[in-house]
């Protein structure tokens, strides 16, 4: 065979290829180094991990069969005589989830064109309205409705406005960077031929980042819809306080109702919003 | 120049602009029914969660004035001025708050690490184009779906019932909605693979574990990572909240200063978790971007 020819004649000249390409000969290359010693490194912070947190075996099984207990007990799931109770929770947690995502849309729109970088009135506003909309960001939704409780009370107006300051950050970000991505030629058009810096943004920048913002809005309702199904855990309202109280009580076939409640209409919102979604990319292409 | 435009006769231009004005007259009366709707919504929804616009706005200054107090010493020397005279005092439990913050990241690192695992194994058991049985993408896609539909919160309220109170539930939590949210994003990755390696491996008679692992990872690895390191940001604004239902983390301390208006803490934890927040976001998209860059070399 010739490729035990060749094979004889590579391994005459094996020191010679050696000293030639070193780094084909390394038992270890150096891309394979790194690779295993951010693998090591990731096994040993799980290693801390599992330790500082106590993540035994022995009280993982131990659990896991009292959840096996638990979901045994949870069929059939069955409303248990609180239907209504339910369904007007279930309506809050709707009601919440879409008067937040507008009212933040609202308040973040302006906002966004402030941090956008090509509408922005100045250097230092821009900056102040990103990081504004930054630190908003960063605290979470059940943070913020803790915070409204403080102000309102208890109920769902105060998870109206949890809902609407976590957004107004995600919104205003997504909104400046959505303008940012505007193209230039219709701006120019509208410059040109004389129109205003307000005339540029109506007319050049808002035709265009309309439909996006309106995807982006039909998009995070549906996120909001699970979002304002937990904050009743803190006390702002809807489903959530149901939730908590019943597995706080431990009626576990009303809580298997429940989640198999949310999971319908955050399904059914799905598609509502896909083929709204969907709609909209359609006429403006 | 405007004298070489030709108008058109207003016999011809007559229906052209009957035409425009009813197709003008149509967009906006679509416009006012949406808008009417909307508002009809808005109306309702008002009704249905109490909105109390007028009690908001008489009330705003409680707004404000529950940041004063959140940034107004209650005790110490410096007591009544603004909290970032006395850091001593403000931050009188950094230590303890300090251990609870790096729970909380233990938290998230091990419940993504372990959800982003599953959510691969996940991926390549539903992914269309190397799974050929359609009975096992339908079961493996709804089990993602049911893992990503249902809130994190929810998961770590049940199992904080059956795995005690602790980081236990919260890890778990974390895993498995990551499992589902992860599943979904990297099969989609697989799903949009170059099918050649594949087609080389099998066709070199390996079998299906094998061309997984030399023909699917080294392609959707990338991705992976980069989908991984986003689902740890998130998980770490949620490992800190967990805390509220008893599952591990700062958020236990921050709900108990919450509730009994220890103002000074409240602000406090929110700064630390705020800038954890942030200062892992930033490290992870750098992160991100060496591993995008590390497809595009490849």
């Amino acid at each position: 065979m010739s490729a035990s020819i060749l094979r004889e004649a590579a391994r005459a000249r094996l020191p010679e290829l050696r000293a030639a390409h070193p780094h084909h000969f390394l038992a270890l290359s150096s891309g394979r180094m790194t690779a295993i010693s951010f693998l090591l490194g990731g096994v040993a912070l799980l290693v801390w991990a599992v330790i500082r947190l106590e993540l035994t075996p022995a009280r993982f099984l131990t659990g896991l069969q009292q959840l096996g207990h638990f979901l045994t007990l949870m069929v059939p799931p069955d409303p248990g005589g609180k239907t209504t109770l339910i369904l007007h929770g279930l309506a809050e947690t709707l009601a919440i989830a879409f008067l937040g995502t507008l009212l933040a849309a609202c308040l973040a729109f302006p906002v966004s064109l402030l941090a956008a970088r090509n509408t922005t009135v100045n250097g230092i506003v821009r900056f102040a309205s990103r990081r504004t909309l930054d630190t908003v960001r960063g605290v979470d939704t059940l943070i913020w409705a803790l915070i409204w409780v403080g102000v309102v009370g208890l109920g769902p107006f105060a998870g109206v406005l949890a809902i609407m300051t976590s957004d107004f950050g995600t919104f205003g970000k997504m909104f400046s960077e959505a303008i940012e991505a505007a193209d230039r030629r219709a701006q120019e058009g509208v410059v040109a031929s004389g129109g205003a810096p307000w005339h540029r943004i109506r007319f050049g920048v808002l035709p265009q980042v309309m439909p996006v913002i309106a995807g982006q809005i039909l998009y995070l309702f549906e996120s909001n819809t699970r979002a304002s199904a937990i904050i009743g855990i803190v006390g702002a309202g809807g489903i959530g306080l149901h939730l908590s109280e019943m597995i706080r009580t431990l009626e576990w076939q009303v809580v298997s109702f429940i989640i198999l409640l949310i999971l319908v209409v955050v399904a059914v919102i799905d598609v509502i919003s896909g083929r709204l979604r969907a709609a909209i990319a359609g006429t403006r292409t | 120049m405007s004298d070489t435009l030709r108008r058109l006769p207003p016999a011809q231009l007559a229906p052209l602009r009957e035409h425009y004005e009813q197709v003008r007259h149509a967009g906006r009366q679509r416009g006012l029914v949406a808008a009417a709707a909307v508002l009809a919504i808005v109306l309702l929804s008002g009704w249905f969660v109490q909105a109390d616009l007028y009690g908001l706005i008489v009330h705003s200054d409680r707004f404000f004035s529950y940041f004063e107090r959140l940034l107004t010493l209650a005790g110490g020397d410096m007591a009544g001025h603004p909290v970032w005279t006395d850091p001593g005092e403000w931050f009188w439990g950094w230590r303890r708050w300090l251990r609870l913050l790096i729970d909380t990241l233990l938290i998230a690192y091990a419940g993504t690490l372990f959800g982003a695992l599953a959510g691969f194994c996940c991926a390549v058991l539903s992914a269309a184009n190397i799974v050929p049985s359609r009975t096992l993408r339908w079961v493996v896609k709804r089990c993602a779906e049911f893992c990503r539909t249902v809130p994190d919160l929810v998961f770590a309220l049940l199992f904080v019932y059956a795995f005690g109170l602790g980081p236990l539930p919260g890890v778990m939590a974390i895993a498995i909605h990551s499992t589902g949210t992860l599943g979904k994003q990297i099969v989609e990755v697989v799903e949009n693979i170059e099918m050649k390696p594949v087609d080389g491996v099998m066709a070199s008679g390996s079998g299906w574990a094998r061309m997984v692992r030399f023909a699917v990872v080294p392609q959707v690895l990338p991705g992976f990572l980069s989908y991984a390191l986003l689902r740890f940001e998130i998980n770490v604004r949620t490992a800190a909240v967990l805390g509220f239902v008893g599952a591990g983390g700062i958020g236990q301390e921050l709900i108990i200063a919450i509730r009994r208006f220890y103002y000074n803490d409240v602000a406090a934890l929110l700064v630390m978790i705020t800038l954890t927040v942030v200062i892992i976001d930033t490290l992870s998209s750098a992160l991100r971007r060496r591993v995008i860059g590390m497809e595009h070399s490849a």
